[in-house]
């Protein structure tokens, strides 16, 4: 602002006449640009948070995938539970007297690893004691629901594969789903 | 100590000397007003009021349990950043460097003060709760500090959630499965929580196992690698940072809300 505008500090916003209603149009710019500024600040901020956001989603994982061969369906001899492939894939494979199923060793209840005890023919959870049966049904303890089986087909090559990404839920009745077996 | 005017004490040539003065910013106080002058000049004491009422000392009364808590709070983070020194947050090496901390580090100590505090610091922390809301102090005007304090426990119990990993033993690793698969329920952001379903585009989902907020968590899709680097980040930067933050403003509304609450 220049030097002649200069006017005493009581006579501000109080006279009609003010020298400052001259500089109207410098008002509603400023005001413009101040808003033009505060919204590209909330818009960069707003951005920063988004990114912030994203950035703890990784896109590469240092995990075993979610898909994966399991050989052949003859490998699995009948009315047997498969324990091979927990430790690195997290599944039980089992095979009964149709079917083939691989089941999640994911416990129902809070999200512990049971153990297959053999000789009393049960899924059972070290954490709080839930107990499963062969086919992953639940029948003592705390967990809510069975075990969750996932989607089981024959690649091309003749051997199983099992597609984590997919899961099927008994309660949901998905266990009707072809895609949750295979026949044998 | 007798003194004339000629010979001034040590400790009066000390409190006017420039080094003194440049330091504590006023002499050695006389009167109220120059200890109140001094109490104001100093960052560290600047949050205390400048005068105390008689019944904030007394203990019967406050259990002295936020004092406690704060110091709690100092001592973890003194023996946290000592231990970061041996520290390493890897699955190779996190459950040995523990065993290291307590059997082959000089005095073996400072691992179990900072579990021991850590331990007595929850436990204070809600104490230090029933006190406030056994005498009444969260009520108007200070409600706000009473906000300030609940997410203050907060982050302590999630301090404690997060250091919970670090030793990597089983207990840790199960017991951390158990508490982030609550995350999975959260509603809209967990996979498994109400109105996660909705969040969809035709058959794709958009919050799954490996998008919802569990796997922001842990890094990943279960407990492992990833998740043990975020917990320690989390559990030694991240949350101290925020709540030294909410720590100041909660000492500073204690003073501008009247004080600490007295007996009625």
């Amino acid at each position: 602002m220049s030097e002649d505008k200069k006017i005493p500090a009581a006579s501000v916003g109080s006279s009609s006449d003010s020298p400052f209603k001259s500089s109207s149009m410098e008002r509603r710019g400023f005001f413009k640009w101040l808003s033009l500024g505060w919204l590209a600040f909330a818009g960069a901020t707003g951005g920063f948070f988004t990114v912030m956001i994203r950035f703890l989603f990784p896109n590469v994982l240092f995990e075993p995938p979610q898909t994966f061969k399991i050989g052949f369906p003859d490998d699995y001899s009948t009315n047997a539970v498969d324990i091979s492939y927990k430790k690195q894939f997290n599944v039980w494979v089992v095979r009964d007297d149709e079917t083939i199923f691989a089941l999640s060793t994911t416990c129902t209840h809070l999200g512990c690893t049971p153990n297959w005890l053999q000789t009393e023919g049960k899924f059972k959870c070290p954490c709080h004691g839930s107990g499963f049966r062969m086919t992953g049904i639940n029948f003592e303890g705390p967990a809510p629901r069975p075990l969750e089986r996932y989607k089981v087909s024959i690649a091309n090559d003749g051997r199983i594969l099992v597609d984590k990404t997919k899961s099927f839920k008994w309660e949901k009745g998905e266990w009707e789903n072809p895609e949750s077996y295979l026949t044998v | 100590m007798a003194k004339d005017d000629k010979q001034k004490s040590f400790l009066e040539q000390l409190g006017e000397s420039q080094v003194w003065k440049s330091i504590i910013r006023s002499g050695v106080p006389r009167t109220r007003r120059q200890r109140m002058h001094a109490i104001l000049g100093s960052v560290f004491l600047h949050l205390h009021p400048a005068r105390l009422p008689k019944h904030a000392v007394k203990v019967g009364y406050t259990w002295c349990m936020g004092g406690l808590s704060f110091f709690l709070f100092v001592l973890l983070t003194i023996t946290g950043i000592l231990l970061m020194f041996y520290y390493r947050p890897t699955v190779e090496y996190a459950y040995t460097d523990i065993i290291d901390l307590t059997e082959q580090v000089p005095l073996g100590m400072m691992r179990e003060l900072h579990r021991w505090a850590a331990h007595a610091m929850v436990l204070i922390v809600w104490l230090h709760m029933l006190r406030v809301f056994m005498t009444g102090s969260y009520k108007p005007p200070r409600e706000f500090n009473w906000g300030v304090g609940v997410l203050l426990m907060t982050m302590t119990l999630f301090l404690s959630f997060t250091g919970y990993l670090l030793p990597w033993d089983q207990l840790a690793i199960w017991a951390v499965t158990v508490g982030t698969n609550m995350a999975r329920a959260h509603p809209f952001i967990g996979h498994e929580g109400p109105g996660a379903s909705l969040l969809a585009i035709g058959d794709i989902n958009l919050v799954h196992m490996g998008s919802d907020v569990r796997f922001a968590l842990l890094g990943g899709r279960f407990v492992g690698e990833a998740t043990l680097l975020r917990f320690y980040v989390l559990h030694c930067i991240a949350v101290p940072f925020i709540m030294m933050i909410f720590l100041a403003i909660h000492f500073w509304r204690i003073r501008k809300d009247g004080g600490i609450s007295g007996p009625l």
